[in-house]
């Protein structure tokens, strides 16, 4: 479904992706891990069409499509869900008319008609217990004076409401206790189906232990410099990215075609 | 100073014109204090933009304009009223029509409303709750130097007069529907007295629609008495076309342990003016002003707001938040004083504005005069944009930009809205503020009036 | 805390004394009192003027005339008799500079200020000119800067020296029609500095000038310009002291700032005039016009100013941000005890793109202070992109005080982010317990708070005057605490 070809980026003049390849099929879970400041988030915001970033070279298709070339909102009705690492407060927005009008966007996008407000409820309240989110926060505005878990809790509910093709996971697990770390991990786990895929961002093994991926590519200066199956995540735990750095020379995997 | 010129002379030459029929229906009380305004008001002139209060409002030229008629109202236009039937908000409430700010005098001229609250006309009361006008009118204006409270002392004939007797506690609101209408050009200036006494409970809605196209001013000057232990809500939600002009001044006297909240929902209107005094005289009193301003077109919106805790252990919070579209402008001015023994209080104050164009315009003056050192006073205030990453939050989960900017817009308002101590109000306020956003012209929802 | 016990400890404080408050006996020459043409001539011939120059006093003197005193500020200011006052008075028996060496007793009044002028005792890295009543005495470590094309004297040296530099800048930032105390310093200006750094070059040193108010009965009016061309950068800083008398004494002076393209100019004061007794009686009335105009693209000026002194102090040190991506900063904190008054601020005018400016403001009020911000941040219509952030926050310490705090913000441009914040509060019982309850005594609990309420301001002072600014700061709170 995504397939990103030699993707360079630079923020303010200084490139931060340094030649991106990667390839994501239906079904399945891609980590990308990394040291701080090696771009991950900065790849995450470009799928998602943040442009805070100057893609400079490269190609990314989503089923086929220029997904460069598409708007924030197109990207999200055609599957994509960010679920970012610092999600933002908005106050004044209450949680269900943001979702009501994001779902029916979503079902516009689809030809399908709004929700009835009832159905919308029904809805909200099906997909809460998946993450077992406090009835409460609904009701709330947009993320405004919830804790850092309840906001990571509230990007895997509206991910449940949104239904997304592709999910990327922007440092879900940063700032979670381990009940919360299971919760989430939970939580994406039921939403998994045989036609979605999940790219999950994150700097550390531990949420890995329960979102178990198929493939693990370490992220470093701009490059994926391996890619590998989930051992690799328990490979770099042990030795720590150090590792990846001193061997770099060694060790880099260029892409090759089919290796996704 | 010499402030006279061919201006005052023509609201000179209007007072000795109309004075006499406003003497001949209106109170001794009233009529005894007109003279002195008038001088007063001669001396101190039509206020220009020189004067620090009307720095970012220039209200000499809408005094310029010649309108056809200073409005004095006769039988026939409350005959309109009684023809206008419209429940604005949908609310459960005691419903009451003016028309231009006066209470329609043709049959009862003050009526008793269940449970008990008097509402009817201000001469009227003057004879039948004498000993309450006496001890309370022009009580809250004293000392006052804007010279357009002094013009309305002068020439303002009646008004309206609300009388809640002490325990009196309503539970539905009283929704005042003030028609501006006329088919000349008017000039309208009525005076209000509102006295809610010990331990009574109102609120007041104040809904102001014009339904001729005509070119408005409006004076109004609006005193309140809040008693002991008491609550009084005023709301007022202003929606008047283009070329309607509407200067309110609205005076609040708080005693101990009362809680009032003055709420200005500006939707529409060419100028508004608003200024709102709280005095927060006995222990313990809190007050709420909230003001949202929407404007697009060439509207103009002005809220001057001032706090004056002049006793100790008084809360305050003053709220205030607009959006400006294509050439709009608007200011604020706000103070906090704290008199010298005011101790321990409690003070806040903020205003933030969105311009959506290059063409709009933000002054904002948000003040601190503090004499006493037991107090925690916080002001702020903010003139930008809509939130580029809250934008782009909303859009990565499929909402369009238009509607992104729409919610945002509507979030920033609501902040105001859910503030309104009147729950059953909100949700139609946020309804109408949705309107607005939209460009929908405002009109209140069941309401048959195509104004706006 | 009992209150009464509060009221003791203010009391104790306001029986601290100026250290500063001494007279030198020296001869001086002065003109006459009072005010006319005739004056204005006398003082421009004293100084040996050309032409140009006192027809500058002479038009600035007319247009005085026509100008009455503002009556905007939140201040009481007593009736002014601009005719009682001593408009030019110099030191008799200083000894030129050409000569080397100064007279020893204006020597040994500066080293009583802590300002020596003699080059190997001064601070290293700080360049002094030093102005007593009228006249500029002695300017330190000229050569030393000449040698980097910089130049760095009294502004009547300039006038004779660098006519050409001195006409083409001066009076372009403050015209003389700009306001009543501006108008009158461009009347009757006696002495100031006056510096140039040139193209490319980074001044090392810190500039300083130290103004002294000796004689009775006189005025000080002195006037500083300061240009700094493209790529150049300048640190400037002002202190001011003067003897304790019964009467006020008259400070009006004007600051100009010009930063060129890439230029940046810091200017910090420590502002120490005479603040008057007790009981109000004296001190000094400081009523300056201080702006800068970053002319050039990316230019900076910032301004820092520690206000403990005078009996009333009436300035807002503003920044014109004409070019583009230029910014300009205001730091202050200003004290009044006893009966001092103050309403000082900025003003940031938002003219180029890209333009940045940050207010801080810190108000201390003990006795019976009455200390004012007041402020003006305005964003022209096509400053696309401009950005404020104001805080203005105020200390009150005793219930005679007063804090007031009046921020205008006009904006004209829909791109730009202003924000302002202000709070008002006082020191808090418990954060003084705390202190006690470690061994701190409560004087020392105030000056600790105050220091650290303070800190953000004083950070931005150069190390010199950082350390007398934190002193001064006890010394005029020591102990306030309501």
């Amino acid at each position: 479904m995504l397939v990103i070809r030699n993707l360079r980026a630079s923020i303010e003049g200084r490139e931060i992706l340094k030649g991106i390849n990667l390839e994501v099929k239906e079904g399945e879970i891609h980590a990308i891990m990394g040291p701080n400041g090696s771009g991950k988030s900065t790849l995450a915001s470009i799928l998602a069409g943040r442009d805070f970033a100057d893609v400079t070279e490269g190609t990314v298709k989503y089923y086929g499509k220029d997904l460069l070339s598409m708007a924030p909102e197109e990207r999200s009705r055609e599957g994509i869900f960010l679920g970012f690492q610092y999600p933002i407060e908005i106050p004044g927005v209450s949680m269900v008319n943001f979702l009501k009008t994001a779902v029916n966007e979503h079902r516009k996008h689809k030809g399908l008609e709004p929700l009835s407000a009832s159905d919308f409820l029904k809805m909200m309240r099906e997909k809460k217990e998946l993450v077992e989110i406090d009835s409460k926060l609904a009701n709330r505005s947009v993320n405004e004076g919830f804790s850092g878990g309840e906001k990571k809790k509230n990007e895997i509910f509206q991910m449940a409401m949104l239904e997304p093709k592709l999910a990327i996971l922007d440092e879900t697990d940063s700032g979670l206790d381990i009940d919360a770390l299971k919760i989430v991990a939970n939580g994406v786990n039921r939403l998994r189906k045989p036609d979605n895929a999940t790219i999950v961002i994150t700097h550390y093994q531990r949420l890995l232990d329960y979102i178990i991926p198929d493939h693990v590519h370490v992220l470093y200066d701009g490059r994926i410099v391996r890619s590998a199956g989930k051992e690799l995540a328990l490979e770099l735990e042990k030795k720590g990215y150090e590792w990846i750095k001193t061997g770099e020379e060694n060790s880099v995997q260029t892409w090759k075609p089919g290796m996704s | 100073m010499e402030t006279r010129n061919e201006l005052t002379d023509k609201f000179s030459r209007l007072f000795s014109q109309t004075i006499p029929g406003i003497r001949a229906s209106s109170f001794e009380l009233f009529n005894s204090a007109r003279e002195k305004a008038m001088e007063k008001f001669l001396e101190l002139g039509i206020p220009t933009r020189k004067n620090e209060a009307y720095k970012y409002t220039n209200v000499e030229p809408l005094f310029r304009h010649d309108y056809d008629s200073f409005f004095i109202p006769g039988p026939d236009d409350f005959a309109k009223a009684e023809r206008f039937k419209c429940d604005v908000a949908d609310l459960d409430s005691h419903g009451v029509i003016l028309i231009n700010g006066f209470y329609p005098t043709i049959a009862d001229k003050i009526k008793k409303l269940p449970g008990g609250v008097w509402i009817g006309s201000l001469n009227e009361a003057a004879k039948k709750f004498r000993d309450v006008v006496e001890k309370h009118f022009g009580k809250y204006i004293s000392g006052e130097n804007d010279s357009l409270i002094h013009l309305n002392t002068a020439l303002a004939s009646d008004g309206v007069f609300i009388y809640v007797p002490p325990g009196v506690r309503l539970n539905k609101p009283i929704q005042i529907i003030n028609l501006v209408e006329s088919e000349k050009d008017i000039f309208n200036q009525h005076r209000n007295l509102i006295v809610a006494e010990e331990d009574s409970d109102v609120s007041l809605i104040v809904c102001d629609h014009t339904l001729s196209p005509n070119r408005f001013l409006t004076n109004g000057v609006t005193e309140a008495f809040v008693g002991k232990n008491a609550v009084f809500n005023l709301i007022r939600v202003q929606n008047e076309h283009n070329n309607s002009s509407k200067i309110t001044n609205t005076f609040i006297y708080q005693e101990s342990g009362s809680r009032v909240s003055s709420n200005n929902i500006t939707l529409h209107g060419g100028l508004v003016r608003n200024t709102t005094k709280h005095m927060l005289a006995g222990e313990r009193a809190e007050c709420l002003s909230l003001g949202l301003y929407l404007a697009d077109k060439f509207q103009h919106v002005d809220n001057y707001v001032n706090v004056e805790h002049l006793v100790p252990d008084c809360n305050s919070n003053q709220l205030f938040k607009g959006v400006l579209d294509d050439m709009s402008t608007a200011a604020f001015n706000g103070r906090i004083f704290v008199a010298k023994d005011a101790q321990r209080t409690s003070a806040y104050q903020r205003n933030s504005t969105i311009l959506l164009t290059p063409d709009t315009k933000m002054n904002s003056k948000p003040q601190l005069e503090i004499l006493a050192d037991d107090v925690k006073c916080t002001h702020g205030a903010t003139v930008g944009q809509l939130d580029e990453n809250a934008m782009f939050y909303l859009q990565s989960r499929g909402i369009s930009k238009a509607e992104a900017r729409l919610l945002l817009m509507f979030g920033f308002a609501h902040d105001v809205i859910r503030n309104i101590p009147v729950e059953p109000l909100r949700q139609r306020m946020d309804d109408l503020v949705m309107q607005r956003l939209r460009g929908e012209l405002s009109r209140c929802a069941s309401c048959m009036v195509k104004c706006g | 805390m009992q209150e009464n016990n509060g009221n003791d400890i203010i009391k104790e404080v306001t029986s601290g004394e100026y250290k500063y408050g001494f007279y030198t006996d020296i001869e001086t020459d002065k003109i006459p009192k009072g005010l006319n043409e005739d004056v204005i001539r006398l003082i421009s011939s004293r100084k040996g003027e050309p032409e140009w120059l006192l027809d500058f006093r002479l038009k600035a003197y007319r247009h005085w005339l026509t100008m009455k005193m503002p009556r905007w500020p939140n201040l009481k200011i007593p009736a002014i008799d601009y005719q009682d006052i001593i408009y030019f008075a110099a030191p008799k028996s200083r000894t030129t500079e050409e000569k080397g060496g100064i007279d020893p007793e204006l020597k040994k009044t500066f080293d009583r200020l802590g300002i020596p002028l003699e080059e190997q005792k001064i601070l290293s890295g700080v360049a002094v000119d030093a102005v007593m009543d009228s006249v500029s005495v002695k300017t330190t470590f000229r050569e030393t800067l000449a040698e980097l094309g910089i130049i760095f004297c009294s502004f009547s040296e300039a006038v004779r020296e660098y006519p050409d530099l001195v006409k083409k800048y001066m009076a372009t930032v403050v015209p003389y029609t700009d306001n009543f105390f501006a108008a009158l310093n461009s009347a009757v200006f006696s002495d100031g500095s006056f510096c140039y750094i040139p193209k490319g070059v980074k001044c090392p040193m810190e500039l300083s000038t130290y103004f002294r108010i000796n004689s009775a009965n006189t005025g000080q009016f002195e006037r500083t310009l300061i240009v700094a061309d493209e790529e150049s950068y300048v640190s400037y800083m002002e202190g001011c002291t003067a003897p304790m008398r019964d009467e006020n004494q008259l400070h009006a002076a004007i600051v100009e700032i010009i930063a060129e393209k890439n230029a940046e100019v810091k200017y910090s004061t420590v502002q120490n005039w005479y603040p008057g007794d007790s009981e109000g009686k004296g001190g000094i009335f400081n009523f300056v016009t201080k702006r800068g105009i970053c002319r050039g693209d990316n230019s900076k000026i910032s301004w820092t100013q520690v206000e403990t002194g005078s009996a009333i102090t009436w300035k807002y040190p503003s920044c014109i941000l004409k070019g583009d991506n230029s910014s300009g900063e205001f730091y202050s904190v200003a004290v009044t005890n006893h009966y001092q008054q103050a309403d000082t601020g900025t003003k940031m005018i938002h003219i180029g793109k890209n333009t940045r400016s940050r207010i801080v403001s810190k108000g201390i009020s003990a006795g019976m202070g009455q200390n004012s911000y007041r402020g003006l941040v305005k964003v022209l219509k096509n400053a696309d992109n401009a950005r404020n952030f104001s805080q203005c926050d105020s200390l009150l310490l005793g219930d005679k005080c007063g804090a007031h705090t009046f921020p205008y913000l006009e904006v004209d441009n829909p791109n730009a982010v202003v924000e302002h914040e202000a709070t008002t509060s006082r020191i808090g019982e418990d954060q003084i317990f705390y202190c006690n309850q470690r061994g701190i005594s409560t004087e020392d609990a105030v000056g600790l708070i105050v220091n650290g309420y303070a800190k953000e301001i004083i950070n931005q002072l150069p190390m010199e005057f950082a350390v007398e600014a934190q002193k001064l700061l006890q010394i005029s709170l020591e102990g306030s605490v309501g």
